[in-house]
């Protein structure tokens, strides 16, 4: 299915042979699980296994919930309580769900910075990118979309001020705003509508993501040096690769675990930890809470939304901010053309590390600073946080790749994993007995 | 035919044409109902407009109307209030236009905002112009009106004076007779 070469499955009896000629699901399967995958992938290529499981997991709690649930202004707060006591295993269910959407972000912004550092969006992984950025823009209006449905005051005014961003569009800003609504504010038309894109929008994550998969599994898995597998022959393949079954299955198995484990100390322990106490408070159109805060996977974000807070041009600061708010977005979608380097692998890079660790690190003073009130001092935090990501994806990354001296890559991925690996002693050479442990 | 070229085109590239912009006119007419459908429907647009009685209002009170999902703020403003108000140069206003659906094109000053013979009313709708919150009363640098969401501080005629927001609280068209203040904004799709 790639340019990698594989063994594809050949039907033996008369039985598998009269089915693949009619539909070849079986070598789909077989040669899906037998891909080639590098053998020196390490745990950052984890997050894409994490991140199909925990779409299971929100579509299969979702489904159940909405058979409970009731989109309706004057009775949604309440479903939600009778979802918490009446409905059997309700609390379980909605935690599962809730937190699950956190760590489906969590997952996707280790999965996003992940690619950044090994460059994984270079050729021929641009479109693989892409389709990436667009889940993660699909996961970001899904969630906000499911945040109005308990309708709580962060509900309500969540949804009041990220709808009313639209309005900042010259001329025909208020009309798309009211077309949103579906009337004059957010009310039951807005609640109706939002729970029925995020039904929707789920599905349309579960398709982008098998497009996405398809994509790399055309060119193959990029890997931590970056250095393509070499595709001469099936043979010379093996030696860069093992397939995805068993190898990396039961490693992403192991590393789900973990990280389910995770994910029930949160669901059984502190289920509210990551959310707002005001959402468990009626939505009152008539009284805004003091401190209107988005969750926190959208803190970064809002932390750049808020940044500007002075007019450019004819730019009023409303309209300034939205548009560098989705331009952070799309500058993430831009890296494979603005970053010159011809080294895909930030292993090799001595300078882009040490970029690179700082946008981590603005990335998380973003978070921080899109919590606190809209005062000095962070707003200025803010603004230079901003200013960095900015400047990373528009000076750091073209320029970097134009002035580094970058250190020398592995011959390939075979070489680079025998360095890692230094050939054990073999048991009877020296007497001794294998340790069943190897 | 391949040897032959038609500057002005063929009979067939007409029907290429005109089959193509048959075809884009139905899809048009066959998307508009899904997206107009998301668009107020008749349900919410009856429930446009209200009467407001102010008779039983005296001198500092506040009442809150909701009228189309939002709050709207009806005061009957102090003498110090309208004091301030009307003493603000309109060089010291970020928005000069007096945002009020009656007079749309006239200046912020106070005297085209209020209502009342010497402007003691002040009926607008309580949602900042930035992001859509309810800003507090008697609250901000300018004793006025304070938006707790990004700290927008608006006056005691409730104009914008500091923060994101662009323009002054909105004040619906209305009819005032002098007791009741009648919300009559039409609904411009």
């Amino acid at each position: 299915m790639g340019t990698i070469p594989q063994e594809h499955y050949e039907p033996k009896t008369n039985a598998e042979k009269w089915i693949h000629s009619r539909l070849p699901i079986v070598g789909f399967v077989l040669d899906f699980a037998a891909f080639p995958s590098p053998k020196n992938l390490n745990w950052m290529w984890i997050w894409g296994v994490m991140l199909s499981v925990f779409l299971v997991i929100q579509i299969v709690t979702g489904i159940v919930l909405v058979m409970h649930y009731t989109p309706h202004v004057d009775l949604a707060f309440s479903s939600v309580e009778h979802i918490m006591r009446d409905v059997n295993a309700g609390w379980l269910l909605r935690y599962m769900h809730a937190n699950g959407a956190s760590f489906f972000f969590i997952a996707v912004y280790l999965h996003i910075f992940r690619g950044l550092y090994y460059g994984s969006y270079k050729a021929p992984r641009e479109i693989t990118w892409i389709i990436g950025i667009l889940i993660y823009l699909c996961m970001m209006a899904t969630a906000f979309m499911g945040y109005v449905l308990p309708w709580g005051q962060m509900s309500f005014w969540g949804a009041t001020v990220i709808t009313n961003l639209f309005s900042a569009i010259p001329l025909v800003g208020d009309s798309i705003v009211t077309w949103l609504w579906g009337g004059f504010s957010v009310d039951n038309p807005t609640l109706n509508r939002f729970f029925s894109l995020h039904y929707l929008l789920p599905f349309v994550i579960a398709g982008l993501t098998v497009v996405h998969i398809w994509a790399f599994h055309h060119t193959g898995n990029n890997n931590p040096t970056g250095v393509e597998v070499r595709r001469d022959s099936i043979d010379v393949v093996k030696r860069d690769t093992v397939p995805f079954w068993p190898y990396f299955v039961i490693k992403d198995v192991y590393a789900l675990i973990l990280f389910l484990i995770a994910f029930c100390v949160f669901v059984f322990f502190m289920p509210n930890f990551l959310g707002h106490p005001d959402n468990y408070i009626e939505a009152n159109p008539l009284a805004t809470p003091a401190h209107i805060v988005p969750e926190w996977y959208f803190l970064p974000f809002y932390a750049m939304l808020r940044a500007i807070t002075f007019d450019v041009l004819f730019i009023d600061s409303k309209l300034g901010g939205v548009l560098v708010m989705f331009a952070s977005i799309a500058l993430l979608a831009l890296a494979p053309w603005l970053d010159t380097s011809r080294v895909r692998s930030g292993r090799y890079r001595p300078k882009f590390k040490g970029a690179f660790a700082l946008l981590v690190v603005d990335f998380a003073i973003l978070t921080w600073a899109g919590g606190q009130p809209a005062e000095q001092p962070y707003i200025i935090i803010g603004q230079l946080a901003t200013l960095y990501w900015f400047g990373y994806f528009l000076v750091i990354l073209p320029v970097l790749g134009v002035i580094e001296q970058p250190d020398p890559q592995p011959a390939s991925i075979e070489a680079d994993f025998a360095a890692g690996h230094p050939e054990a002693p073999r048991a009877g050479a020296s007497g001794a007995i294998a340790t069943p442990a190897e | 035919m391949s040897s032959t070229t038609h500057e002005e085109g063929t009979r067939r590239d007409f029907l290429y044409v005109a089959t193509g912009a048959v075809g884009a006119v139905t899809v048009g007419a066959a998307v508009w109902p899904l997206i107009d459908q998301m668009n107020p429907s008749a349900s919410v647009l009856a429930l446009a407009t209200i009467d407001i009685d102010l008779s039983a209002l005296s001198e500092g009170q506040q009442i809150t109307v909701k009228w189309r999902g939002k709050p709207v703020f009806v005061r009957y403003r102090t003498e110090a209030e309208i004091e301030a108000a009307r003493a603000t140069p309109l060089s010291d206003l970020a928005d000069p236009l007096s945002r009020s659906g009656n007079a749309p094109t006239a200046s912020a000053d106070d005297a085209n905002r209020a209502l009342g013979e010497n402007g003691e009313y002040l009926v607008m709708v309580g949602v900042c112009t930035h992001l859509g919150c309810v800003p507090l009363g008697q609250q901000g640098e300018f004793n006025g009106w304070f938006c707790p969401c990004h700290g927008s501080h608006y006056d005691t005629s409730g104009r914008i004076r500091k923060g994101p927001a662009p323009r002054n609280l909105h004040i619906p068209e209305l009819a005032f007779d002098g007791t009741t203040v009648t919300l009559i904004e039409e609904y411009k799709a």
